[in-house]
């Protein structure tokens, strides 16, 4: 929680040192990990493998790109899995459905996330809901219209064959596109994050939001664009994930929303609001997906694999606790 | 303002009888109460799956046809055994002249079923049916059969030697584990020259199941073969290996349908699949409750059947009427 009584001071010194500690911890972290399943696995220390390891981070790293601006703020969005799969399936109605082109399908499908997180936004800032009710019942009326739109059938991008080369086309490096997407999408959150006054403000809100609105700022506001913003990201992943399925699958995405939040912790953004970073999210993600592709590779029984990644993300979660008490 | 929220809750109220006011209108049957026809109850194990709405389908034009009444539901995942309990509850509080149960947790549903014998309502199992002695029949595929049939269709298509790997959706379902053991036995008691390398479990998320075959593909780079327990394994292994440029490379056997494994199939990037016969235990799931309701006896199971099908077949009609897009 955060302290209202913390000075202005420590506060500085928590962004600063506190959240690039974590940082770090983090990054070493996938550092050993890497440099563990590269020692015991051949296979695994190939450039195919870490392609690999690079698409399977690309959806989730998008997911929790958006939540980490919202748990900046003290937040939780719990619809962005489901949000992410309507979104695939509005690109599915007007791409396969509608029979329109690309161009007008992909901004429909980001459209139709930011709408959802401004409707999650209004509830939270106007009708006063708490986040995680507000999120909660988003997420199952995001599933819900996912499945009625699409009549609870995938929907194929039969008509648009050239959707799947746009994303998963390797024409640098041998690298799919969705990778360079991820990253684009990081460079932007990061930029939008760290130098832009919406940036500043979910800070503000995080740290002490009596004081942000008591200071003359329209908190309401910067909490709808923070909300809109993450389902903007949703929006995105949503986009990449239909051009991996080559279709839009109404019942996949469920459970995404914790994958993207657990990134999000992992790498150093506090459930307390206030704290967090771009470049740390992206290391959470990608130490999720090390650790999945890393166990099953190394032959780690699935419900092994399950038991080792909950106890990564309790482990993050009381480092950070820890780092607290002794700061304070 | 006390007024205005007033208002709300009053607006509240009302959307919410509205809502259920359409909800209720659209379900069929009103108990076992009134009308000529009888009342059978379905629960299922899912509603949302494809294969679920082709036992519906089944089940729904079965009852058209003989005169019978059913309400047909399910939990959204196979992992909802409690949200199953209570739609079997609601199902018995209906008081319908019998019921068809896929149960989640045979043993979870054991007091509901007693309730169901004492009760005098016959219950029929089907697809993973139900395992106690109360149900009448069980109308199912045999999974161990039907994956075994998959085993030597591989070992057939790589020349019964080399590594495999399998996809299951997971292991605590009865499918997921009936369909691997059916798999992996049956290459140990026929082919023993054939390695199962691998066994992951991908939720039955095409993508999910996609990142694990890509990472059992790089520890076994010689690996001649996927074997995919599901619809969502099956199309987990499609996109890894047109992710990894194998298509063609890697022999890819699959189950049950849906479009893409149908389109794969037709291309010769997917060798063929298993199909159950979901709309043939819809309908004989129906069939038989109605034989019980009259007083019949039934046999102990009804095997509803499954097919291999692969690019020279999958145009036949016997075929055709058992895939679902």
């Amino acid at each position: 929680m955060t302290t209202p009584t913390a000075s202005y001071r420590s506060r500085v010194q928590a962004l600063v040192t506190g959240d690039a500690l974590q940082r770090i911890l983090a990054l070493g972290a996938l550092v050993v990990l890497l440099l563990f399943f590269s020692a015991i696995s051949p296979p695994f220390r190939t450039t195919d493998n870490f392609t690999s390891i690079l698409v399977a981070t690309a959806v989730n790293g998008i997911l929790a790109m958006g939540v980490t601006f919202v748990i900046i703020t003290g937040g939780i969005d719990l619809s962005v899995g489901t949000t992410m799969t309507l979104c695939t399936v509005v690109l599915g109605l007007t791409v396969t459905k509608a029979g329109l082109p690309l161009w007008i399908g992909l901004p429909a499908a980001m459209a139709a996330g930011a709408f959802l997180g401004t409707l999650n936004g209004l509830l939270i800032a106007k009708a006063k809901l708490p986040p995680f009710i507000a999120t909660l019942g988003m997420l199952n009326v995001a599933r819900g219209l996912a499945q009625i739109l699409s009549d609870v059938k995938p929907i194929y991008f039969e008509g648009n064959p050239e959707f799947y080369d746009v994303f998963m086309g390797k024409p640098l490096l041998g690298i799919p596109n969705v990778v360079f997407v991820m990253f684009g999408a990081a460079v932007i959150a990061h930029v939008v994050l760290t130098r832009t006054v919406l940036g500043r403000y979910t800070f503000a809100l995080g740290s002490n939001e009596e004081a942000t609105r008591l200071s003359g700022v329209n908190v309401d506001r910067w909490k709808i664009a923070v909300y809109a913003l993450c389902g903007l990201f949703a929006g995105l992943a949503g986009i990449l994930i239909g051009a991996r399925m080559t279709s839009a699958q109404p019942s996949v995405g469920l459970g995404y929303e914790l994958d993207a939040i657990a990134a999000a912790v992992i790498g150093g953004t506090s459930l307390s609001g206030g704290e967090g970073s771009i470049v740390g999210t992206i290391i959470g993600a990608f130490i999720i997906s090390t650790l999945t592709i890393g166990l099953s590779i190394v032959g780690v029984p699935d419900q092994w694999k399950l038991v080792i990644t909950g106890l990564v993300v309790i482990g993050a979660v009381w480092l950070d606790i820890l780092r607290r008490r002794n700061r304070a | 303002m006390p007024r205005s929220r007033f208002y709300g809750a009053a607006a509240a109220a009302m959307a919410v009888a509205v809502l259920v006011g359409a909800c209720g209108g659209s379900a069929t049957g009103s108990g076992g109460t009134g009308g000529t026809k009888p009342y059978i109850a379905i629960v299922s194990k899912g509603s949302q799956h494809q294969f679920w709405q082709a036992v519906q389908k089944g089940a729904t034009d079965e009852a058209t046809a003989k005169g019978a009444t059913i309400t047909y539901e399910g939990p959204a995942s196979e992992s909802e055994v409690d949200k199953q309990l209570t739609m079997l509850q609601t199902a018995l509080d209906k008081k319908p002249a019998a019921i068809c149960f896929a149960a989640l947790d045979s043993k979870a549903a054991g007091p509901l079923l007693q309730k169901a014998k004492d009760a005098k309502v016959p219950v029929v199992g089907f697809d993973s049916g139900v395992d106690s002695d109360i149900p009448v029949t069980t109308v199912s595929t045999d999974n161990i059969a039907a994956a075994g049939e998959a085993a030597d269709q591989m070992a057939k298509l790589i020349g019964d030697s080399g590594k495999v790997a399998v996809i299951v959706h997971d292991q605590t379902s009865q499918t997921g584990t009936t369909r691997r053991d059916g798999f992996v036995n049956r290459m140990k008691e026929k082919h023993p020259n054939i390695q199962v390398v691998a066994v992951e479990y991908g939720a039955g998320d095409p993508v999910k199941s996609a990142d694990l075959a890509k990472a059992v593909m790089t520890a076994n780079p010689d690996l001649k073969g996927f074997f995919g327990a599901n619809e969502g394994s099956a199309k987990g292994v499609l996109n890894a290996l047109k992710e990894t440029g194998k298509e063609n490379k890697v022999v890819a056997i699959g189950y049950d349908s849906g479009q893409q494994q149908i389109d794969a199939i037709k291309s010769g990037v997917m060798a063929g699949a298993i199909t159950q016969n979901p709309v043939g235990i819809g309908a004989k799931c129906v069939s038989a409750a109605l034989d019980a309701i009259a007083g019949k006896t039934l046999p102990k199971t009804i095997d509803t059947g499954y097919y291999w099908y692969d690019k020279t077949n999958i145009d036949k009609a016997e075929i055709q009427a058992v895939l679902y897009k």
